[in-house]
């Protein structure tokens, strides 16, 4: 049991290094987008949610088990719409608008649907 | 199954490979939102690969795997409908936010998150065989019960924070840092009592204070400094959801949380070094008591304000050469980022140069007001970020402060024994003229007063950021 102890261990500590390698270099105008993007990451805790789920019994396993799928649910789905919708705005950069076709169709609807 | 079978690998085996793809998925989407050219492509990545992976966790053994008192029918539809339930309130909720509120909404989906996790663990303890448990067993669960409890609670009084439910001063009281100590200190004593006998009480108290702790943790955080807090709590999910992953055995967990968790932490500090501080110095400090002595001391009396009309300010601004926008949380709040681009164009027009001076964190998270004003189409080699544009202060002619205070505060660079002493602010006090648009006398969000208003060369114009800015645009037009 404790070999396997350290092997989970063992990704726990490799995973840690990619965590910190991965976002070196980030300009300033993406943190917001990065916090909320690193925040739906973690909504996959969804997965692990339906595990204990999926074998719950008893009144107290069933309703936490029920209560955690459903905040885990809000946390994935939430955090990737929440950071799609930051993403939207940075659409209409010079540099992306250089792409031909898309521009017309993604501009259209933007200002009125973005404010709100 | 057969089909599986004839590859010669169990579902198990397909499964732990598919979790490493979503893993791989993730790590893709945090480099991805590290560059402006591949964020959006990376969020669509760590969509599509945590859909992945919720749909590959429903062949899991423990969802049909007989086991006696289990009805495997109605845990699915338990975990269906709760689902359903989440995904039918996340998606309006995240769709229909105002982009001035995403900061309360990340602060919730994170509570959330924190919350599962822990709820993870209790359940897990609860499934626990009692006596025949391995030590690290426990450990695991409890870290995972304290980690995410405290970002549970934490978040809620953030956002309660932000969403101005509650003030956004610092809240101190008498003896505050002895009695987090002793929360503290009770937790870890009740966490070594509960390894020792694995008992549901002491679990149950250990979560309670652990609720209580991510409570008076962030009870003495200002409101300006939030943001920061959302960040390291965003953080401590991440590592209560590896927690998870530890009680689980699973590698996706595991991944994914400690990604978040390290890539976290160090977000958390790029934040708190562009606010000018050390993050135990946003945390710890004795912030609430400076707020009041400096506020007493700079008292408002004797001290003459200069208001002006929005024809003078028009004509002032017509007739300059270069002008520089200060945009800050109160642009936002008024939705006046569109006007404020309608200004800068009639400026343009008239041949005035403009500029923005963004503030690191201006708005109410790095990067907050960027994301606004590119929502204004506002060109994009008008934004300067605050390096680039503070050596243009001394030649500019009007600083436009709009909605902002504690980013030009020069408190930040004259009183040492102000709270924000030591943070970078834009230097609109080298400008020749300073106007500022602002809805009252009130001080910003970190609760000081700001010498800057009652300087001479300063004009005040009282009112709603964006109708303040619509006389702005028609007296430039008639000026």
């Amino acid at each position: 049991m404790s070999v396997g102890l350290v092997e989970l261990f063992t990704i726990f500590v490799l995973a840690a290094f990619v965590g910190y390698e991965v976002i070196s270099k980030v300009p300033s105008i993406l943190h917001t987008p990065l916090m909320s993007g690193s925040n739906a990451v973690h909504g996959i805790i969804l997965v692990g949610t339906m595990v204990v789920l999926g074998d719950a019994h008893g009144a107290a396993q069933l309703v936490l088990g029920t209560l955690a799928v459903l905040l885990a649910t809000l946390n994935l789905v939430g955090g990737f719409v929440v950071t799609d919708r930051m993403l939207e705005m940075f659409k209409s950069k010079p540099s992306e608008r250089s792409s031909p076709g898309t521009a017309p169709a993604a501009e259209g609807p933007r200002p009125g649907g973005g404010a709100k | 199954m057969s089909v599986l079978g004839a590859l010669s690998f169990p579902l198990s085996t397909g499964r732990d490979l598919v979790y490493l793809v979503v893993a791989i998925g993730f790590i893709l989407t945090l480099k991805g939102l590290s560059s402006p050219r591949g964020a959006r492509r990376g969020t669509l990545v760590g969509a599509a690969a945590a859909a992945v992976g919720v749909a590959m966790t429903f062949t899991d053994p423990s969802l049909r795997t007989p086991v006696p008192g289990v009805n495997h029918a109605l845990n699915l539809a338990l975990m269906l409908s709760a689902m359903v339930v989440g995904a039918v309130i996340a998606v309006p909720a995240a769709r229909l936010v105002k982009m001035t509120a995403m900061p309360q909404m990340v602060a919730i989906f994170n509570g959330v998150g924190g919350g599962a996790a822990a709820l993870v663990s209790i359940t897990e303890f609860l499934k626990l065989p009692t006596g025949t448990v391995a030590i690290y067993k426990i450990a695991e669960v409890l870290f995972g019960v304290v980690v995410g409890a405290v970002s549970f609670s934490g978040s809620a009084i953030a956002f309660a924070k932000l969403q101005e439910l509650m003030t956004g001063r610092p809240v101190t009281y008498p003896g505050q840092q002895a009695i987090n100590a002793v929360i503290g200190l009770g937790i870890l004593g009740l966490v070594v009592a509960a390894l020792a006998t694995s008992n549901v009480a002491l679990m149950v108290l250990v979560l309670v204070l652990s609720l209580v702790l991510g409570v008076v943790f962030v009870l003495p955080i200002g409101g300006a400094d939030v943001p920061v807090l959302i960040s390291l709590l965003n953080s401590f999910t991440g590592l209560a959801v590896a927690a998870s992953g530890f009680t689980l055995d699973s590698n996706l967990l595991i991944v994914a949380g400690t990604l978040v968790g390290a890539s976290g932490i160090l977000l958390t500090r790029m934040m708190s070094t562009a606010m000018g501080r050390s993050l135990p110095n946003i945390l710890f400090s004795a912030f609430g008591a400076v707020v009041t002595a400096s506020g007493a001391e700079g008292g408002t009396e004797g001290r003459t304000v200069r208001s002006g009309t929005p024809e003078d300010i028009g004509v002032l601004l017509a007739y300059a050469r270069k002008v520089a926008i200060v945009p800050g949380y109160g642009l936002a709040v008024a939705q006046a980022q569109h006007t404020a681009r309608e200004l800068a164009d009639a400026l343009a027009k008239r041949g005035v140069e403009v500029y923005y001076a963004i503030h690191p964190v201006a708005g109410r998270m790095p990067g907050h007001m960027n994301v606004l004003l590119a929502e204004a189409n506002v060109p994009y080699e008008q934004l300067k970020e605050m390096d680039e544009a503070n050596p243009e202060m001394p030649t500019t002619d009007v600083a436009l402060v709009v909605g902002a205070n504690d980013t030009v505060n020069p408190a930040a660079k004259n009183t040492p024994g102000s709270p924000i002493y030591g943070m970078p602010i834009i230097n609109a006090d080298q400008a020749h003229n300073i106007v500022f648009l602002k809805r009252s006398m009130r001080p910003g969000f970190a609760g000081i007063d700001n010498e800057l208003l009652y300087d001479p060369k300063t004009t005040m114009l009282f009112g709603d950021a964006k109708e303040s800015l619509q006389k702005l645009v028609s007296a430039v037009e008639s000026a």
